[in-house]
C-alpha cells in the first residue's frame, strides 16, 4: 500500500513484520510494541532501519527515552472514529520531541488528512486503485488547501489566528 | 396479518420513503411492497442496499406492518408518526391559520 | 457582542465551501454514509424521523437583530417558516434538505453565523448565562471566555473525533443559570482570597442514563490559565475515554470510575507539561475579545420611572407580565426582559419568522441590538429601559409573543420527542401541551408559583427532565407511549437529580397526575414555599401517596 508523504505518492517501502517473525532480509521492518519491549537489544544491534507500531491505547511516555531508535513510527485508527491516535502524535512531537516519521496507518480518509497535519503526521496509508489513489493525492492537496487560518495551536507550523492576530499588533506598534 | 416492509429515507431531502414494487420508492405507505417471509425481506433489503450505493436514499431498514382490512397500520408508534408526519408542529399550526 | 475579524470570517466561509465538496462527494458516490455521517454532523446536520434537521450554533446565546432576521430567512426560504430554541442556546430547523444546507450555510456564514460542531464526537456550542452581562451578581461577562473557548475548540484537530460529544458551560456568578454542574465540563468564574478572577472547575457532570452531578476538579483556576487547563483535560478524555459503548463513552462515566480525586491527578500532571505554552493567550488578545463584551452605552437614568409605574398600575396583564417576565438589572433604570415561548397550545421553544422578526425590531429599537437564546426554550432581551418595557410589551403581545409565565408551571421545557425526534421512545410536545392547557389560568399559575417542569421523549434527556422540580420521562411500555415522573430535580447551584416518584403513567393519565402532583403540593405548602422547597422538606410519600394510594 503506497503512502501520501510531502505531497507525493510514494511506495511504502517499510514492511510491518508479525512477532514471530524473523527480520532477516527486511530492510525496513515495523515491529509490534510488545516485541520492542521483548527483544529491544537484538533490534538495535541489527539494523538502523528500525520502524514501530504503536498501539492507539498505548502511552506514548513509555517509550519516551527510546525515540531515537526509530526512523518510522505508525499510529493506529482502528476507524476513523477513533481519534486517539491525534493525541499520540501530538504527544510524541510536541511531549517527547519525536523527529522521525511519523506515519497514520488504518481507516483514516480524506476528510481526516488535514487533522493529520496539524498533529505532527509526516505520511498517511492509503488504499486502492490506480484511480482512486490518483484521486487520494488530489484529494491531500485539497484537504491543505481548505482552511487557511486554524483558531488554535497544535504541533504543525501553522501559526493560529491570535499569532496573525499579535503579529498584527506588533506590527501596528511598530509603523 | 403482519408483514415486514422496508423504508428508508431520501438522501437529498431526507423524505421518509417506501419501497414499492419493482424497487420504486414511495412516500405513500399504501403502496410498501410486503414480505411475508424472511427470503422475501431479505430480498426487499437487498434492492434498498442498491438504492443506498446509488445515493438514493439513507438508512434503509425493515419495519413491522399489519394490515386490517385492506389498510396498512405500523405496529409501533415511532413508524405511526413516520408514517402520517408529526401530530403537532408549529408549521401545522401555520398551515391551520391560513 | 464579538465581531469577527479576516480570520474568523475566512474560517466560516472556508469551512461552507468544505462542507459543501463534502456534500457533492456524498451526492455523487465519492463519499459513503458511513464516511458521511461524522462530517455532517460536525456542520450540525442530522437525519431525524421526516427529514433532516440542521441545528445553527449562536455561541453563548447571543446574537443581534440582523442574525435573528437572518434566521427567519432561512425558516421562510429553507423551512416551514419556523424555528426552534433549544436547552443549549442553537436554533434548530426541522425540515431543510441536504443539497440546501451549503447553502443555509453561506447565508449564516454573512451574518457571522454557523453549525460548526452542533453535533457529532467533538466540542459543542459553548453556552454561557443568559443574563450575562446584565446581572449584577457577575464577577465578569462569562461569554468573554466562552468566546476564548469557542476559537480554541473550532476545528481542534486533536480533539475532532473523541469518544462522545463534549459540552462546556460557563457563569459568570455565583448563581448558575447556565446549569454547569451537570455539563461535562463546567466553569464558574469567581475570585480568589487575593481578589484574582479565575474558575472552578466542574468535570464530569451530565444527564442521560446515568445523570450525575460533576465533582469540583479544582477550586480554582486562574483566568489566563484556562486554555491550558481544558486542554489537558480533554487529551486525558480523549486517550481514556471508553470507545467500546457509545452508552458509556462520556466523560463523566471516566471520572465516575476512576473517581474525581485521580480524575483531577490526571489532569494536573498534564497540565504541568503544557501550562506556560503556545496556548496561553496574550492579555492583548484577551483584552481585544472583552472589549466586545463591554457595556453597551448605557443612558443614565433614575432607578423608578414613572411612566412604568403608572402602566403597571393602569394595565393589570401588563403588571401580571411584569410580575414574571421582567427580572433586575445591573444598570439603574433598565430591566432585563423575557420572551416566552410557551404560548399555551404552542410548541415549547418554537417562533415563527414572522415572530423572529418582531422580535429583532424590538431590539433594534428597545434593546441595544442585543438578544439572548435562554437555557430554557425561551428568548430573552437583556437591556430594556423601564420606559421602553410597556411598548416592547405591546409589540410582544401583537406578535402572539406575550405569554406570561416565565417559571411558571406552563413554562415547560420540552424536547421534540417522538413526533420529530429518531430517539424518543415517546411524544413530549403534546403532553406539554396538554399539561399547560390544564393550568392555562394565570392566576392559578401564581397560586402555584416556580415550578420548573422538564420533559424529554426519552433517556438522552434532553428535556433535561432529570433536573426538572417535576421531570418527566416518555417510555415504551409494550409499545405504548408511557412517562415516568421525577422529583426535586435543580438545574441552578442548589444542583439535584429528581427521585423517580413510582410507576410510569400512561399518555391519558399523566396530566392528571401531574395535576395531583401540583394539588398535593399547594395542600402542604408554607407560606411562600415554593414547590421544590416543599419537596425537599416533606419527600416523596405525600406525593406517592396522592398519586398511587388505593390504585
Amino acid at each position: 500500500m503506497p503512502v501520501i508523504k510531502d505531497g507525493q505518492l510514494v511506495e511504502n517501502d517499510w514492511t510491518f513484520i508479525p512477532d514471530s517473525v524473523p527480520l532477516d532480509g527486511v530492510s525496513r521492518p515495523v515491529v509490534s510494541l510488545a516485541r520492542w519491549q521483548g527483544e529491544s537489544r537484538a533490534l538495535l544491534g541489527r539494523n538502523r532501519w528500525l520502524g514501530l507500531r504503536l498501539p492507539n491505547i498505548a502511552d506514548p511516555a513509555v517509550i519516551g527515552a527510546e525515540l531515537h531508535c526509530f526512523a518510522l513510527i505508525e499510529l493506529e485508527f482502528p476507524t476513523f472514529r477513533d481519534g486517539r491516535a491525534y493525541s499520540q502524535a501530538r504527544l510524541l512531537r510536541e511531549r517527547h520531541g519525536y523527529l522521525g516519521e511519523l506515519r497514520a496507518v488504518g481507516g483514516i480518509g480524506r476528510d481526516q488528512y488535514f487533522f493529520l497535519d496539524r498533529c505532527g503526521f509526516d505520511s498517511v496509508r492509503v488504499a486502492g486503485d490506480e484511480a482512486e489513489l490518483a484521486c487520494a493525492l488530489e484529494g491531500w492537496y485539497e484537504a491543505m488547501a481548505e482552511i487557511s487560518v486554524p483558531m488554535q495551536p497544535a504541533s504543525d507550523r501553522r501559526p493560529p489566528a491570535s499569532s496573525l492576530r499579535e503579529r498584527r499588533r506588533a506590527a501596528a506598534g511598530a509603523s | 396479518m403482519t408483514a415486514r416492509i422496508v423504508t428508508a429515507n431520501g438522501l437529498r431531502d431526507g423524505e421518509v420513503l417506501y419501497l414499492a414494487r419493482d424497487g420504486r420508492w414511495s412516500r405513500d405507505l399504501a403502496e410498501a411492497e410486503p414480505a411475508e417471509s424472511a427470503e422475501a425481506e431479505a430480498a426487499l433489503m437487498a434492492i434498498a442496499e442498491g438504492a443506498m450505493r446509488c445515493r438514493t436514499v439513507v438508512e434503509a431498514y425493515a419495519m413491522a406492518l399489519a394490515v386490517e382490512d385492506g389498510t396498512p397500520r405500523p405496529l409501533s408508534q415511532r413508524e405511526r408518526i413516520r408514517a402520517a408526519g408529526p401530530t403537532v408542529g408549529t408549521d401545522i399550526a401555520i398551515e391551520r391559520g391560513r | 457582542m464579538y465581531r469577527y475579524d479576516e480570520f474568523d470570517s475566512a474560517l466560516v466561509n472556508e469551512r461552507v465551501a468544505q462542507f459543501r465538496g463534502q456534500v457533492a462527494r456524498r451526492l455523487s458516490g465519492y463519499l459513503d454514509e458511513d464516511r458521511f455521517k461524522p462530517l455532517r454532523l460536525m456542520n450540525g446536520v442530522y437525519l431525524q424521523l421526516h427529514a433532516y434537521m440542521l441545528r445553527v450554533a449562536i455561541p453563548y446565546g447571543t446574537l443581534d437583530s440582523r442574525q435573528m432576521r437572518r434566521l427567519a430567512r432561512i425558516a421562510r426560504v429553507y423551512d416551514r417558516g419556523y424555528g426552534h430554541f433549544t436547552t443549549r442556546q442553537n436554533v434548530q430547523y426541522n425540515w431543510p434538505k441536504l443539497a440546501e444546507v451549503p447553502d443555509i450555510l453561506a447565508e449564516l456564514a454573512e451574518v457571522e453565523m454557523h453549525a460548526i460542531q452542533t453535533s457529532g464526537n467533538c466540542i459543542r456550542n459553548v453556552t454561557a448565562d443568559h443574563f450575562a452581562g446584565a446581572a449584577a451578581d457577575e464577577v465578569e461577562d462569562p461569554r468573554i471566555h466562552a468566546e476564548v473557548i469557542r476559537q480554541w475548540s473550532t476545528l481542534h484537530p486533536e480533539f475532532s473525533f473523541l469518544p462522545r460529544k463534549f459540552k462546556i458551560a460557563v457563569t459568570g456568578a455565583a448563581r448558575d443559570r447556565a446549569a454547569i454542574n451537570v455539563h461535562d465540563i463546567g466553569l464558574q468564574m469567581l475570585r480568589n482570597e487575593a481578589g484574582e478572577p479565575g474558575f472552578r472547575v466542574v468535570v464530569g457532570g451530565g444527564l442521560g442514563r446515568t445523570p450525575i452531578v460533576g465533582p469540583t476538579i479544582r477550586e480554582f483556576l486562574p483566568k489566563a490559565e484556562l486554555l491550558s487547563y481544558l486542554e489537558a483535560v480533554l487529551r486525558v478524555y480523549n486517550r481514556l475515554g471508553r470507545r467500546d459503548n457509545p452508552f458509556k463513552a462520556r466523560i463523566k462515566i471516566l471520572v465516575a470510575s476512576v473517581g474525581g480525586d485521580a480524575f483531577a491527578a490526571m489532569v494536573e500532571e498534564e497540565w504541568q507539561a503544557l501550562r506556560g505554552g503556545s496556548l496561553d493567550l496574550p492579555e492583548e488578545e484577551v483584552a481585544r475579545i472583552a472589549a466586545y463584551f463591554a457595556p453597551p452605552p448605557f443612558g443614565a437614568l433614575p432607578a423608578q420611572d414613572t411612566e412604568f409605574e403608572a402602566m403597571r398600575f393602569e394595565d393589570r396583564d401588563f403588571a401580571r407580565w411584569c410580575r414574571t417576565n421582567l427580572h433586575p438589572h445591573k444598570q439603574q433604570g433598565y430591566a432585563i426582559l423575557s420572551i416566552s415561548l410557551k404560548p399555551v397550545g404552542g410548541v415549547p421553544g418554537d417562533a415563527t419568522a414572522e415572530q423572529m422578526e418582531a422580535v429583532a425590531d424590538l431590539a433594534e429599537r428597545y434593546g441595544l441590538d442585543e438578544i439572548r437564546v435562554s437555557h430554557e426554550q425561551n428568548l430573552v432581551l437583556p437591556h430594556i429601559r423601564l420606559r421602553d418595557v410597556h411598548a416592547v410589551w405591546q409589540g410582544l403581545v401583537a406578535a402572539g409573543l406575550g405569554a406570561a409565565n416565565i417559571g411558571l408551571v406552563s413554562d415547560i421545557i420540552s424536547c421534540p420527542g417522538l413526533d420529530y425526534c429518531n430517539l424518543a421512545n415517546a411524544r413530549s410536545i403534546p403532553v406539554a401541551q396538554r399539561i399547560a392547557t390544564r393550568f392555562a389560568d394565570l392566576d392559578r399559575q401564581h397560586d402555584i408559583g416556580e415550578l420548573k417542569l422538564k420533559i424529554s421523549g426519552c433517556i438522552n434527556a434532553c428535556g433535561y427532565h432529570h433536573v426538572g422540580h417535576i421531570g418527566i420521562l416518555g417510555v415504551d411500555k409494550k409499545g405504548s407511549e408511557f412517562y415516568q415522573i421525577t422529583l426535586g430535580g435543580s438545574a441552578g447551584e442548589d444542583a439535584s437529580l429528581g427521585e423517580i416518584v413510582g410507576p410510569a403513567f400512561s399518555y391519558d393519565d399523566v396530566v392528571d397526575a401531574v395535576e395531583t402532583l401540583v394539588e398535593t403540593y399547594v395542600g402542604l405548602r408554607e407560606t411562600g414555599e415554593r414547590f421544590l422547597d416543599a419537596y425537599r422538606r416533606l419527600g416523596s410519600a405525600p406525593f406517592k401517596e396522592a398519586l398511587y394510594a388505593g390504585h
